[in-house]
């Protein structure tokens, strides 16, 4: 199993990196709000399915599973919150466009 | 046994939302004030060594990863110091029912979450309390939903889950290498390393999502917007709290317990140390909104805790422990001073206001004492804790930070005294001449922070023999 | 490099997340998350985490992008001028994505690191329902206070204005 899991290692290694600078590159040029938390989400993804292979590789499956079941309950409230935010902007600006959002600096 | 001040928090949480609120909403603010004075107690005590009976032993069929020690006692003791503080000022400044209620609640679910990051002695429950502690600030700062606010927390929330994903990287690269999530077992891989690529790059990115979260120069990008737009109780609560805690307080334990804390680790941090220090002092030099110049000072002392730190020696980690509680202290002071102020003359604007020290003595004092600690005067409490860094710093061997901090202490003390000047001595304007003291409810708080500043600046010469450090 | 049942998942997994961010409409841009999502799970299943995908499956999938999606409801659709405007304007921010993104899987795939991983212990207990509920008891009470603070922040933040 173990040098058959190290092999593994590294595909999936550059496919979740490429999944992280889609995620920052999202984040990073967008103008609406909706669309930074979509590539945030990406992000997070990435970081599960990663916590997931280290679960794999090491052979503790066990272990992760329970790490990540706890860390999509705490996503789903964090993106609760952030759409709340969200709706809260646009029930004062009336549009999601972050360049309409003139107090925010750098 | 310790558990209990994660789940009595709970508890209460779930049994004051049952039906009957009529009755639930006058208990609530009472029992939260019995369950802080409870926790001064028993964190002072544990400390001091009052207690015969072994406070650690398990009670549950369970096993509960919690350990208590030092550290965790302090900033259980700056947790219950600051939130008596917030909740007497949010008594006060919120008028309606409902909205105290909720801010209680809320107050309760960042109690449990402090305490929990305080207690626990393993990686992934470390994350997942700093995120209840954080989720539970999204709400409080927008709380009241003005404009400003919801922008500068969006901000907030997209850098904070930015530093998120960083963290859990690194804890799966941990996973990676130990196979378990214990800092004990962490530390024991880490020590004897054989893997040093994965493991310096995991660690690393790990201390880069400390800085984010604890708002570090160049990592500031959220602070000073978030601080100055929060309402009045919430920015002395964040600044006070958890800014320090979710950032600094798990840099520390990362440091201590868990990673090989060798030479580069140790340059990196002195240098964000510094680079905060100076910056944020620089940067609040030249401010003219009240909160706005708290934040940058907010920047410039989490520095200097971080400096502490890099010394690396036991008095270094000593004087950065002393001071993240004494800067828990004053900043609260500093903040429901600037609510006081904008509550009774309106605006926040320091050219704005002046020659208020006439009609509002107490908030005045009270001011200038929590400035001369920031300061670093003696005798309170901030010299002492100054002092302690700057000699750690010296005694290292790093001689050009050791200077850099003395001349930041000066800096310090310039622009507090020129705000102190600008805002409460001088002539008064005549928009303002018919004000008073806001009422009873913020006097209060202020006075008792101060009080506490004064006392242990007065006491720490004696008590230092009674530590069991 | 074999082509093997996991890199084609993989691939579809990228080429999913790369229609979510690119595409102009925000409602296809959810419905893309959610597919990325579906796609995790079918990738965790094979990577022997059969709860975690199906709670992944549940979950994210689902509730995550009933959220998203309602909330792209409440956006109002823009005038034609300003749509070919925005077009224009998202084709020169976006088009370097899938070249950046394609020539850095390349770039890495030839770099051969070789990590000198000592592996740990194989684990002794193997049962989810017994680490979960036994050994980490206290993320328990974690996500038991993290989903209250949930049910606190709706009730706060979604509350509508009072007009004043």
């Amino acid at each position: 199993m173990i040098p058959q899991a190290i092999q593994a290692f590294w595909p999936f290694g550059i496919f979740i990196f490429m999944l992280i600078v889609i995620g920052f590159y999202c984040i990073l040029t967008t103008f609406n709000l909706i669309r930074a938390l979509i590539g945030l989400e990406l992000l997070l993804k990435a970081v599960t399915l990663l916590i997931v292979l280290a679960g794999y590789i090491t052979n503790h499956s066990a272990l992760t599973q329970a790490l990540v079941i706890t860390f999509i309950v705490v996503e789903v409230v964090v993106m609760t919150v952030a759409v709340g935010v969200v709706l809260g902007i646009r029930s004062h600006n009336n549009s999601l466009d972050l360049r309409k959002m003139k107090n925010i600096k750098g | 046994m310790f558990l209990l001040f994660i789940l009595l928090p709970l508890f209460s949480l779930i049994v004051l939302n049952l039906p009957f609120r009529a009755m639930m909403k006058k208990a609530a603010f009472w029992w939260l004030l019995v369950l802080l004075a409870l926790q001064v107690y028993l964190a002072i005590g544990y400390v001091f060594g009052f207690f015969g009976f072994d406070l650690n032993a398990p009670i549950y069929p369970l096993s509960f990863s919690l350990n208590v020690d030092n550290f965790g006692c302090v900033a259980l003791l700056s947790t219950a110091v600051v939130l008596g503080a917030v909740l007497l000022a949010a008594k006060y400044i919120i008028k309606e029912e409902e909205k105290l209620f909720n801010f209680i609640s809320l107050l309760f679910i960042i109690l449990a979450g402090s305490n929990g990051l305080a207690l626990t002695t393993d990686i992934f429950s470390l994350y997942i309390f700093i995120e209840i502690t954080t989720v539970a600030s999204f709400i409080l700062i927008s709380f009241d939903k003005e404009k400003l606010v919801l922008e500068a927390v969006f901000k907030y929330i997209i850098l904070s889950a930015v530093a998120t994903v960083l963290m859990l990287l690194s804890i799966a690269l941990f996973l990676l290498v130990s196979g378990k999530t214990d800092f004990s077992a962490i530390h024991a891989v880490l020590i004897n390393s054989p893997h040093s690529l994965i493991v310096m790059f995991a660690t690393g990115v790990f201390i880069c999502a400390l800085f984010i979260k604890g708002g570090l120069m160049p990592f500031h990008g959220w602070l000073p917007d978030v601080y100055s737009s929060a309402p009045a109780p919430v920015s002395a609560l964040l600044a006070g709290i958890i800014t320090k805690l979710v950032g600094i307080f798990t840099l520390m334990r990362l440091l201590v317990s868990v990673v090989n804390f060798d030479n580069p680790i140790r340059q990196v941090i002195l240098f964000v140390g510094a680079l905060s220090v100076v910056a944020g002092a620089l940067a609040a030099a030249g401010q003219s909104d009240f909160k706005r110049m708290l934040a940058y000072s907010s920047i410039s002392q989490v520095g200097y805790i971080v400096l502490g730190l890099g010394a690396g020696n036991a008095l270094g980690i000593m004087g950065a422990l002393f001071h993240l509680f004494n800067h828990s202290v004053f900043k609260s002071s500093l903040f429901i001073n600037s609510a006081a102020i904008e509550l009774q003359a309106g605006t926040r604007d320091m050219n704005k206001l002046g020659g208020l020290s006439a009609k509002m003595p107490v908030t005045s004092t009270t001011c200038l004492i929590s400035s001369l600690s920031t300061a670093g005067m003696p005798p309170l409490a901030g010299f002492w804790s100054k002092l302690i860094i700057v000699l750690a710093l010296w005694a290292s061997g790093n001689y050009g930070y050791a200077a850099l901090a003395v001349i930041a202490g000066i800096l310090t003390l310039a622009y507090f005294i020129s705000m102190q000047r600008r805002v409460f001595f001088g002539n008064i304007k005549e928009e303002f001449a018919g004000i008073k003291e806001p009422g009873f409810g913020l006097l209060l708080p202020a006075c008792l922070l101060s009080a506490i500043t004064i006392g242990l600046g007065l006491v720490f010469p004696f008590c230092l023999k009674l530590l069991k450090f | 490099m074999l082509i093997t049942l996991d890199i084609v998942i993989l691939i579809l997994m990228i080429l999913a997340a790369l229609w979510a961010v690119m595409t102009r409409s925000l409602l296809r841009s959810g419905i893309a998350l959610a597919l990325t999502s579906a796609i995790l799970s079918v990738l965790m299943f094979k990577l022997n985490a059969p709860l975690a995908a199906v709670f992944e499956l549940s979950v994210c999938t689902g509730l995550i992008s009933v959220l998203f999606i309602s909330t792209i409801s409440l956006t109002q659709p823009l005038s034609y001028e300003e749509i070919i405007k925005h077009m224009k304007d998202r084709f020169r921010r976006f088009r370097y994505l899938p070249v950046i993104v394609i020539l850095a899987g390349i770039g890495l795939s030839f770099v051969k690191v070789r990590p000198n991983l000592i592996l740990p212990p194989p684990e002794t207990e193997t049962n989810v329902r017994n680490i979960l509920w036994n050994f980490r008891s206290l993320d328990m009470v974690g996500q038991v206070i993290v989903l209250l603070c949930g049910v606190f922040g709706v009730v706060i933040l979604f509350k509508e204005r009072v007009k004043k």
